[in-house]
């Protein structure tokens, strides 16, 4: 087992992403560090697009992500409704 | 928005954007249009097969990039205005910023040639374009850190002609021969060089410990710089994972190919990493994790899992792991103390940590500090405190692979510095390390050309033009400094005593005064 | 305690750095442009000679036949740099996106009459490989170039003719779908009417010499390209038949096209002013790759004008003759 990671910077616009993160991954947890809030998850990690949304309220691009992403590990598959992050073995 | 486009879904709509654009050559054969495709030995069978996770287009490259450069520019313009600078904990910090710009920086550079060049080369237009992207973010890389700098250049010694000296100055042809190493080999090499090895495996301990620093130290532009660079990075990460899996799995003869860069480049970019160890554990005045602590987390930790993962394609970890796991409680306080024995050939200072910082580092260092650099460090305080700050003025053996001085010691043997050497054509040629030492054996060729700071000084080739060694009185060390730029009794030696520290004293004293 | 920084007065010891200080003078502060780029290239005591060019050093003024004193004596009038380059496209692009939406909702597309449709894509369409074609070359121009003044904005050049290729793509996408790229990729590779033009772009792809490559690329072949189709074809032309909608949709490549044309002549009429050699070869370029691009537009010309092609063609050559004659090119 291995963990994939996802990292923000703290703010604002990165804040109902975290969340939702957190509310789609239970196996997930956030270490905050300065300027920054690190998520760890063995093995696998989704970020949902609808999640993003029912929190904001508003319309939410998958890609809107790059702008406060700072970091990750893992494979990639994304697509308009969701980004994961994963390892194969 | 635009229905018909939307209607195909991120992943049809790029392939629409990108793949279909290129075609085979027929006027002029594709082996003239792509020469440089196939001379590395990987074989790729299928172009198509490259896949770009995110799939960015321009339109959505503009928009998003745009956007993180109206953040940023606002943050460095107000700390221009605010004179943010004198917000930092201390003046030792601006030393990291320094050794950033000028052994950083300039990489972004190249980086952004060496994309421009693969971007033009491979023969997948999906591959291309993500490159080509990579050299646009790359040049962002160097534009934003050169503004965001510019501020500490204006008010800080060390920093002004920092291009210059990473062209001369001995240390710096560390990151710069790190970087042709890369871009003068083949185009496959380069993606594992520097969107695999460095990018994905070892990026995260170069931005994420340097910009949490800058966060705890005070620094606002350089966390907002450092930051939104990385958010390019995870892209470019991502590009070096697809990269090397496409060679692997497009044919089963690029599997040893591709192990020997790795391990060769794993051990290339560990060792400028070794300048990263020593800025976080030692010019950090407030420090965020020690460099043991990062790269157990980012290196080890990360780099198992990555390596577990790859373990199907028949790839295992580099030849230097372990060597590099047994370095990790020694390389940044050797490191530390070549640089405060050089310091007068080195444009920042050096110093000896308080018994606060001394007492962390025995903290974060339970196995290596107490034993081997606390005694040496506190000896150089006793000295300097009786009028005896020693300045080494002899030049050190460098690898010839790495180029840095022969300072690290045996694996698992804190007390023996570890040499090695090879003949070559006639010739002797020195290594910090096994790896380095089997990085020449595979490209002699290559690596007698390295350009060793220590040899041109010797060889007479580091004065300016119309200097007269035959002179009486002639002073190589204070040629060699005249040749460098360097502004002598400003940019190096201790910072007790330097004009940083007065200045920056002064001006604090002067803003805590306008408050009353 | 809390510390009022602003009202600090403190004098700097200099005002950037000095290979910035070099070209603007010490008691100078530079624009963003001139700090972002000028010196930024490393430009001595390199290690090892590149495995794919050994004859060459990474950086080599002598990978092209023009010579100058100081490359950063080119400058972009445009004083792009990555910030002020991205933010101005971005801007752009929601123009762009405002278009699109707005051809799309009014049924824009719906009034276009359909023979005016069907030959403006079939015109357009394969044009997205010649965008593809300048992207390769602007990325080598910017790969092979020397000084960053000339080689950063080639690599902006080449992501600009990426994202008309790209623009040009959703224009087909928008107006039929996506066979429509198959067909104008077919008629690219097989038919008559293309094969000049592509032969073309492919012989520019092993031209070796950044600047004779920029010369074939960005002055002869674009700056006939983008006046014949783009403004006389698509904003004339189209127009008069009812086809305004598709020149909404190709505004960010008119516009774009009048901008970056300024590049180019700046970086012409530099290389040209240094000697007499460079203003010779530079002429000797053009005039081979200008009669080459003229040949290879024939007949793309009367696909998309029919008989006002010939006319079209002469007054957009006569333009551009023109214009490299104030750049300081001999005619």
């Amino acid at each position: 087992m291995s963990n994939v990671f996802i990292a923000f910077q703290q703010n604002e616009e990165a804040r109902p992403i975290i969340e939702a993160i957190l509310a789609d991954n239970p196996h997930a947890t956030a270490v905050e560090s300065p300027a920054m809030v690190k998520i760890d998850a063995p093995n696998r990690l989704t970020i949902r697009r609808e999640t993003i949304e029912a929190i904001t309220g508003t319309p939410f691009d998958l890609q809107q992500i790059h702008v406060n992403l700072i970091s990750l590990s893992g494979h990639i598959d994304e697509d308009d409704d969701q980004f994961t992050l994963y390892w194969k073995h | 928005m635009d229905t018909q486009v939307k209607k195909l879904g991120l992943k049809e709509r790029y392939a629409a954007m990108t793949r279909g654009l290129g075609w085979e050559t027929t006027y002029q054969p594709m082996e003239k249009v792509y020469p440089y495709a196939t001379y590395e030995g990987i074989k790729i069978h299928d172009w198509d097969k490259w896949v770009d996770p995110f799939r960015m287009t321009m339109d959505a490259y503009w928009k998003y990039q745009g956007e993180k450069e109206k953040k940023l520019y606002a943050v460095i313009d107000a700390f221009q205005q605010n004179n943010g600078f004198l917000g930092i904990t201390d003046a030792r910090y601006v030393n990291a910023v320094k050794l950033f710009i000028q052994g950083v920086s300039p990489l972004e550079y190249y980086a952004h040639r060496g994309f421009a060049q693969v971007g033009r080369h491979f023969v997948g237009e999906g591959l291309r374009v993500a490159c080509q992207m990579q050299s646009l973010d790359e040049i962002r890389h160097y534009q934003t850190q050169t503004h965001a700098i510019s501020t500490y250049n204006k008010y800080f010694n060390g920093m002004h002609h920092s291009l210059h000296w990473f062209d001369r100055v001995w240390y710096l042809s560390v990151p710069k021969s790190f970087f042709e190493d890369a871009l003068t080999a083949g185009p496959f090499e380069y993606l594992t060089s520097i969107s695999f090895s460095f990018e994905y495996v070892l990026t995260n301990l170069l931005f994420v410990p340097f910009m949490s620093g800058a966060a705890y130290n005070g620094d606002l532009a350089t966390v907002t710089f450092g930051f939104s660079a990385q958010s390019d990075e995870s892209r470019h990460m991502t590009l070096g994972i697809e990269a090397i899996k496409f060679m692997l799995e497009q044919d089963p003869d690029n599997v040893p190919i591709v192990q020997r860069w790795i391990d060769k480049w794993f051990w290339r970019g560990y060792r400028v990493l070794t300048l990263v160890g020593m800025m976080m554990d030692y010019m950090l005045p407030k420090r965020v994790m020690s460099w043991r602590e990062a790269w157990e987390i980012y290196g080890e930790q990360n780099g198992r899992a990555l390596f577990r993962d790859l373990a199907r394609y028949g790839i295992r970890e580099p030849k230097g792991w372990l060597d590099a796991i047994d370095g990790k409680d020694h390389i940044s306080h050797q490191a530390w103390n070549t640089f405060y024995n050089y310091n007068a050939a080195a444009p920042f200072h050096t110093w000896v940590p308080t018994d606060e910082e001394l007492d962390w580092l025995s903290a974060k260092y339970p196995n290596s500090f107490d034993q081997y650099y606390r005694p040496r460090l506190e000896f150089y305080r006793e000295q300097h405190r009786a009028g005896n700050r020693f300045y080494n003025k002899t030049l050190p053996m460098l690898c010839t692979v790495c180029q840095i001085p022969m300072l690290f010691t045996e694996p698992g043997d804190p007390t023996t510095i570890c040499y090695r050497e090879t003949d070559y054509q006639g010739d002797k040629y020195h290594f910090c390390s096994d790896h380095c030492k089997e990085i020449f054996e595979n490209e002699p060729e290559k690596y007698v050309q390295s350009w060793l700071p220590v040899h041109q000084i010797y060889q007479g080739n580091c004065f300016k033009p119309g200097v007269d060694p035959t002179q009486p009185g002639f002073d190589p060390l204070m040629a060699v400094f005249d040749y460098y730029d360097l502004d002598f009794g400003r940019d190096n030696l201790d910072f007790e005593g330097s004009e940083d520290q007065k200045h920056f004293a002064a001006w604090r004293g002067q803003a805590l005064q306008n408050t009353v | 305690m809390s510390i009022d920084l602003k009202t600090v007065n403190i004098k700097p010891l200099r005002l950037t750095y000095a290979h910035v200080a070099k070209y603007v003078g010490d008691n100078k502060v530079p624009t963003r442009y001139q700090e972002a780029t000028f010196g930024a290239q490393p430009s001595v005591n390199f290690h090892y000679r590149p495995t794919w060019d050994p004859d060459h050093e990474l950086f080599d003024p002598t990978r092209t036949a023009v010579k100058m004193k100081d490359w950063y004596a080119i400058t972009d009038p445009r004083q792009f740099y990555y910030g002020s380059w991205t933010s101005t496209r971005a801007k752009q692009q929601e123009t762009v996106e405002a278009n699109f939406s707005f051809v799309e909702s009014r049924g824009l597309i719906a009034l276009l009459p359909e023979a005016v449709k069907k030959r403006a894509l079939e015109v357009l369409t394969p044009l997205r490989h010649v965008a593809w074609g300048a992207n390769m070359n602007n990325s080598q121009i910017c790969a092979l170039g020397y000084g960053t003044t000339f080689t950063a904005p080639a690599m902006f050049h080449a992501m600009d003719n990426l994202a008309v290729a790209q623009y040009l793509t959703r224009l087909a996408l928008t107006l039929e779908g996506p066979e429509r790229l198959d067909q104008g990729k077919s008629a690219w590779l097989h038919d008559a009417n293309w094969q000049l033009l592509r032969r073309y772009v492919e012989d520019t792809f092993v031209v070796p010499d950044p600047v004779e490559l920029f010369v074939a690329q960005n002055l002869a072949l674009d700056g006939l390209l983008y006046p014949l189709i783009f403004d006389t074809y698509v904003d004339s032309a189209l127009a008069m038949q009812g086809g305004s909608a598709i020149s909404m949709l190709t505004a960010f490549i008119t516009e774009w096209h009048a901008e970056s044309a300024r590049w180019v002549d700046a970086v012409i009429k530099t290389i040209a002013a240094e000697s007499e050699e460079n203003r010779a070869l530079l002429t000797q370029w053009f005039r081979h790759w200008e009669e080459r691009a003229a040949d290879a537009l024939t007949p793309i010309s009367v696909l998309a004008m029919g008989d006002a092609a010939a006319s079209a063609l002469e007054e957009v050559r006569q333009g551009l003759a023109n214009r490299v004659k104030k750049l300081g090119l001999a005619r």
